[in-house]
């Protein structure tokens, strides 16, 4: 790697653009972000459906490219980086949650989770007995040899999450982590996301549409047509596994 | 790697199924078509293949193929024994002849004369009689095939009589004979029978074949380019007549063409099997190559993937394929003797030619994909 990521940095981007397709077809999902972001926080980003979250948070993970703009993840200019790089770095740096689980079917939830290691470099025996240790650590020992069609959604979402952070990330990205399980799962889910993946060095946002997670946050950043509409501190309100909604 | 890009192939029994199924039924499709097509190639040159002894065969320059009969002098037996490097060489009458039954009907058919003293290249495969009995006067030997033509249901015996050229002819032996393009039975005699069983030609010519034997230690086509060069005669190997004929089937008759249709239908119908299904396969896996691919696999690891996968898959395929192919020619020759089916190595070859190139342009196409999938995608869920 040529990069070397700096521990102190979280994620910051200035004048940050991006467009879908050209001439006619040509869409504006990001007018002009300016952001940052520290580690240590829990950063929900919210919006109406269309206004680029999935945009930004793809940006911010080193998946899609920007039109214009600077961003620099932890501490590194990800605009200087080649593809191959690029997933290089994902691959070292960066936790994925998606809306669907994104699972491989036909591996076990302990391979599943293994992934990012084996990508990694890390030979099948070992980056499986890790990925049960932290399979442990979401809750699932007793299902750890399960493949995802034998588990619940809930279940599939903690899977994802062990996976996302197996390879201790310093950056953990989620797009509607909840959205697809029913809402009292969906607080298991954001729960476990602050208590496990919270870390003082890490960086991490969440993508919801889901209002009644907006709780678990340190900071709300709030899109609205491709800019930053508002932006929040808030006090996690969120104690002992209690849930109250704003 | 390795063991994900399996477990993605094999995880849905069911999916994994119909994949090796498409890519083996190609394989079978593909390997036993050109096996019926080389069956019939080779059908071509069944007389040549059937005449055991000699090395070279000598005959007229215009030549084209086996049954291309044009006679040579009896000067050029004597010519051809003289050259170096030929140990021995007898002749080989080859004609048409025609045979009236004892019922009265007539039958065209193939008049083989042997040389008179060796009987060289007479039939090794007797069923009735022997071969040593061709020296009784008259004698002739029919070939099974043959011998049910002229006496359907008929037990194969000794002793049956046709006439030729107003001559009697008396059955001493009945042998099997590969199966021929022709269905005309194939008649052994003596050489010098044969001249009494064919009507007198105007030029007085009979002999349409020498068949040479190389000394010990030469080479077969040396010795068959120095005939060629001191006779000015064709002479050509076993090997090489077998060619000269296949060529000349391949290029002036309308059978190859319409195996050769099929075949080419097999490897397109195969083709499109093996490749759909391997396609549309690791289409089915977009999504997962996308979350791989956000997640920081680097495309080449990919690419490996989805390679390993075709290959496996292709391997499989390629083995049941060809293993039902055999099982079909070894169950096809006792159940059908009639149908043509020759598996030699080439076509093996050429299956596994097929196979890499049709799994190779799969994996390409759902690579191109894979690769253009902006791993963006997958958060969107949709992919
Ligand atoms: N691949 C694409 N090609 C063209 N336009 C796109 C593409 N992806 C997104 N867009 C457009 O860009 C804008 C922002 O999309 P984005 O997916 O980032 O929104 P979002 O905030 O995540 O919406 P949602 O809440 O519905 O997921 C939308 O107008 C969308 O139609
Ligand atoms: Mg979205």
């Amino acid at each position: 790697m040529t990069t070397s990521i700096q521990t102190r940095k979280g994620v910051s981007c200035q004048g940050l653009t991006k467009d879908y397709g050209r001439g006619d077809a040509r869409v504006r999902a990001l007018r002009g972000v300016d952001l940052d972001i520290s580690p240590g926080e829990l950063t929900l980003l919210v919006g109406p459906s269309g206004c680029g979250k999935t945009t930004l948070i793809s940006i911010l993970a080193g998946t899609l490219d920007p039109t214009d703009g600077d961003v620099s993840v932890l501490g590194v200019d990800i605009k200087s980086l080649s593809k191959h790089e690029k997933a290089a770095c994902r691959a070292k740096n960066v936790g994925f949650v998606f809306q669907q689980f994104n699972l491989l079917p036909s591996l076990t939830a302990a391979e599943n989770v293994s992934v990012p290691l084996v990508i990694n470099g890390y030979s099948k025996t070992k980056a499986v007995a890790h990925a049960i240790e932290v399979l442990k650590s979401v809750g699932l020992s007793e299902r750890i040899h399960s493949l995802p069609s034998q588990l619940s959604g809930g279940q599939q979402q903690r899977v994802a999450i062990a996976r996302a952070l197996v390879h201790q990330p310093r950056l953990l990205v989620a797009d509607e982590p909840t959205s697809a399980i029913d809402a009292r799962t969906g607080h298991a889910i954001m729960e476990l996301i602050r208590e496990v993946a919270l870390q003082p060095d890490r960086v991490a946002v969440a993508v919801t549409h889901d209002s009644r997670v907006y709780g678990f946050a340190d900071r709300i950043i709030t899109l609205e047509d491709g800019r930053v509409a508002q932006e929040k501190h808030v006090k996690p309100e969120v104690t002992n596994g209690l849930f109250a909604p704003v | 790697m390795t063991w994900i890009a399996l477990k993605m192939l094999m995880g849905d029994k069911s999916k994994y199924f119909a994949i090796v199924f498409g890519v083996s039924f190609a394989c079978f499709l593909i390997a036993e078509q050109s096996a019926i097509f080389c069956g019939v190639m080779l059908r071509t040159t069944s007389q040549i293949r059937d005449t055991h002894g000699g090395d070279i065969w000598v005959m007229n320059s215009d030549v084209r193929y086996v049954d291309d009969l044009k006679p040579i002098s009896d000067d050029d037996l004597y010519r051809v024994r003289s050259v170096p490097g030929v140990a021995w060489a007898v002749n080989l009458y080859r004609g048409q002849g025609q045979a009236q039954l004892a019922n009265g009907t007539y039958q065209g058919l193939i008049l083989m004369g042997l040389d008179d003293a060796s009987l060289t290249g007479a039939p090794t495969h007797m069923l009735v009689g022997k071969i040593g009995d061709l020296q009784i006067p008259d004698a002739i030997l029919v070939d099974e095939a043959g011998f049910y033509q002229m006496w359907p249901g008929e037990s194969l015996r000794t002793g049956k009589v046709i006439e030729m050229n107003q001559r009697r002819a008396v059955v001493v032996g009945v042998y099997r004979a590969s199966q021929t393009f022709m269905t005309m039975p194939i008649i052994y005699t003596r050489f010098s029978q044969a001249t009494l069983f064919v009507p007198p030609t105007p030029t007085g010519r009979l002999m349409p074949f020498v068949l040479a034997k190389v000394q010990p230690g030469m080479d077969s086509s040396d010795v068959a380019e120095r005939i060629h060069d001191r006779t000015g005669l064709k002479a050509l190997t076993n090997e090489g007549f077998m060619q000269l004929t296949m060529t000349y089937y391949l290029q002036h008759t309308g059978i190859p063409l319409n195996f050769g249709t099929t075949v080419v239908l097999a490897f397109l119908v195969g083709s499109a099997i093996a490749g759909q299904t391997f396609y549309l396969f690791t289409v089915e896996n977009l999504k997962q190559f996308g979350t791989l691919n956000a997640m920081g696999m680097s495309d080449r690891r990919i690419v490996s993937m989805i390679l390993i996968q075709g290959f496996v898959v292709g391997g499989i395929g390629y083995g049941v394929g060809v293993g039902l192919a055999t099982l079909y020619g070894i169950f096809s020759q006792s159940a059908m003797p009639l149908l043509a089916f020759f598996l030699p190595w080439q076509v093996l070859a050429v299956t596994a030619v097929a196979m890499i190139f049709i799994v190779m342009m799969a994996s390409l196409l759902s690579i191109r994909r894979v690769l253009v999938l902006e791993p963006a995608v997958v958060f969107q869920g949709g992919a």
